[in-house]
């Protein structure tokens, strides 16, 4: 299958010498949710920025929905929206004229029925009279997505989409991008909130220092390298891990009440089970047990820090 | 060419001057109306006539000129200026449109509507001065070139401008003295020699008085000169635009 984003070999220095990627290869494909996690600084704005054309790259290949960025820009920029990080806006036009403005400077001929359409998926038709400026913070994203989405892009970036918004919006939005992926549109968003790239995302970048550092399924890589812990509230305090659960990687709670037991997520069970059954024959009775598998967020703040 | 995109950013331009019709039109259209009351009719009848023209309707086509010359690169330095200082350049810059269409939109409304602002402003000189216009087409033409390269030298202004003081510098420093030494209110011929020659450096002069040619059919230097200095003037700011965005300065990193 073609990929939708395909970045090859692709390096950005800033005039001040200070290099943002360093030989990024990458390939998204049609209809996936890819999310781009990184700390700040990590690269990430710069990656979308060079891919819209909103920054020239120092080398390297870039193609959107098959067609270079730079060769083929008309091509390449009518089949991508883009939702940048910060709330610009054009405080004085309404809603509909900066919908509809958005969806002209892209090449397309009027379509009121679409921006219609747009308008109330987004919560946004009752306001398309209003001036930008009257609205809130989170009704400004409203508009920037309804201005992204205008043209009807094949491929939408979300450069942290939710930033600053409430958590009823960031439930519509996740709503939005799922229907958008089920409509077919490619979406890659980037977002500092890890829950919302576990919620949505099918493959996870982690980009780093301007390196990619890692590329991978989701649901692989929560496997791969999550973590799973089992704690046992106890009925009696322990003063100390007793002898013979040693081998396993065991720790007791600083109150005494709780043992707690991590493992590899891909590891078969054998563990639990042979821990328990050892708690069983020294008798020590537990009053109540949980499982917890580590979540993408500690699983990126492993990877960003290593 | 993506039209749609042209005449998306064109429209914009537009809207914004039906928005600030206050500002855009009326405050400029008063204070050239003023200076026709006092330099026209009060100071000019007191005046003779220079070239056998009357004085106040001598002075209309330069005072046209300043008009023009600020209000198009006031329309169009603020016009692109406007998009950076908000952030919204970024749709611009990622949308599907050549630098010429950027260019045609931005421009060409800052030319429509200092154009039409220098229509408006020579309508109501009628109401203080009686004048006349030898040559109608040339007159267009010398409002309507004037009007394009000097909102191609706005653009570039804005592109230019870091801070909204920068963005008031060349018009007011800059352009306002040279039109007001550029024999807005006299014929350079009226200056001492030394003068006169270090008039002719003044490039206002050749558009004042190549205007003033199609109004009266008198002019300071041959209007063949005029029209090729402007033409020279308009280049320079085409050469300046596509360096602009062939090095993306100050627009792309």
């Amino acid at each position: 299958m073609q990929p939708d984003i395909s970045v090859k070999h692709l390096n950005k220095t800033y005039e001040d010498g200070f290099q943002a990627l360093k030989d990024i290869n990458l390939e998204i494909y049609p209809g996936e949710i890819f999310a781009l996690l990184g700390p700040n600084g990590a690269g990430k704005t710069t990656l979308i920025s060079i891919i819209c054309g909103i920054v020239n790259k120092s080398n390297g290949d870039v193609k959107a929905a098959g067609y270079d960025i730079i060769k083929d820009y008309r091509k390449a920029r009518e089949s991508i929206g883009l939702v940048p990080q910060e709330l610009n806006t054009d405080s004085f036009e309404t809603v509909w004229n900066a919908v509809s403005f958005s969806r002209g400077l892209f090449g397309k001929p009027a379509n009121p029925d679409h921006i219609e359409t747009v308008l109330k998926d987004l919560s946004l038709w009752d306001k398309r009279n209003n001036r930008i400026m009257s609205l809130s913070g989170g009704m400004k994203r409203r508009v920037m997505i309804a201005k992204a989405l205008s043209h009807e892009p094949r491929i939408l970036f979300l450069d942290e989409p939710t930033a600053g918004v409430d958590v009823e919006l960031r439930r519509d939005m996740w709503e939005m991008v799922r229907k958008l992926r089920k409509n077919g549109t490619t979406v890659i968003l980037t977002t500092h909130y890890i829950e919302e790239a576990e919620e949505m995302a099918d493959r996870i970048g982690v980009i780093r220092n301007g390196e990619i550092i890692l590329v991978e399924d989701k649901a692989r890589l929560m496997s791969k390298l999550g973590k799973k812990e089992l704690r046992l509230h106890l009925q009696h305090k322990l003063d100390k891990v007793p002898g013979e659960l040693t081998l396993e990687p065991v720790e007791l709670s600083d109150d005494g009440y709780e043992l707690i037991y991590t493992f590899d997520s891909q590891q078969q069970q054998a563990g639990v089970a042979r821990l328990l059954r050892t708690l069983s024959d020294l008798g020590i009775d537990y009053r109540d047990l949980q499982t917890r598998e580590s979540s993408l967020e500690e699983i990126f703040v492993g990877l960003v820090h290593e | 060419m993506n039209l749609y995109g042209v005449k998306a950013i064109y429209n914009f331009e537009m809207a914004r001057m039906k928005r600030t019709l206050m500002q855009s039109v009326l405050s400029p259209v008063i204070s050239t109306c003023l200076y026709f009351v006092v330099f026209g009719s009060a100071i000019g009848s007191r005046m003779g006539d220079i070239g056998g023209i009357d004085y106040a309707a001598y002075i209309i086509p330069g005072l046209v000129m300043l008009s023009l010359l600020m209000q198009s690169i006031s329309n169009a330095s603020f016009g692109i200026y406007m998009p950076k200082f908000s952030g919204t350049i970024y749709e611009v810059l990622s949308a599907p449109v050549s630098y010429f269409e950027i260019v045609l939109g931005y421009v060409g409304a800052a030319t429509t509507k200092a154009v039409i602002l220098g229509l408006i402003i020579l309508l109501t000189a009628r109401l203080f001065v009686d004048y006349s216009v030898m040559h109608p087409f040339w007159m267009l033409s010398f409002l309507i070139l004037t009007a394009l390269t000097f909102s191609l030298f706005g653009f570039i202004i804005g592109i230019w401008a870091d801070g909204f003081e920068k963005l008031q510098i060349v018009p007011m420093m800059i352009v306002t003295p040279l039109v007001f030494l550029g024999g807005t209110f006299y014929s350079i011929d009226m200056l001492p020699e030394v003068w006169q020659t270090i008039s002719l450096f003044n490039p206002v002069v050749y558009l004042i008085s190549g205007f003033r040619w199609a109004f009266y059919g008198v002019s300071d230097v041959h209007v063949g000169i005029s029209v090729g200095m402007t033409l020279v003037f308009l280049s320079l700011c085409m050469t300046a635009v596509w360096w602009i965005f062939k090095t993306g300065y100050r627009l792309r990193s």
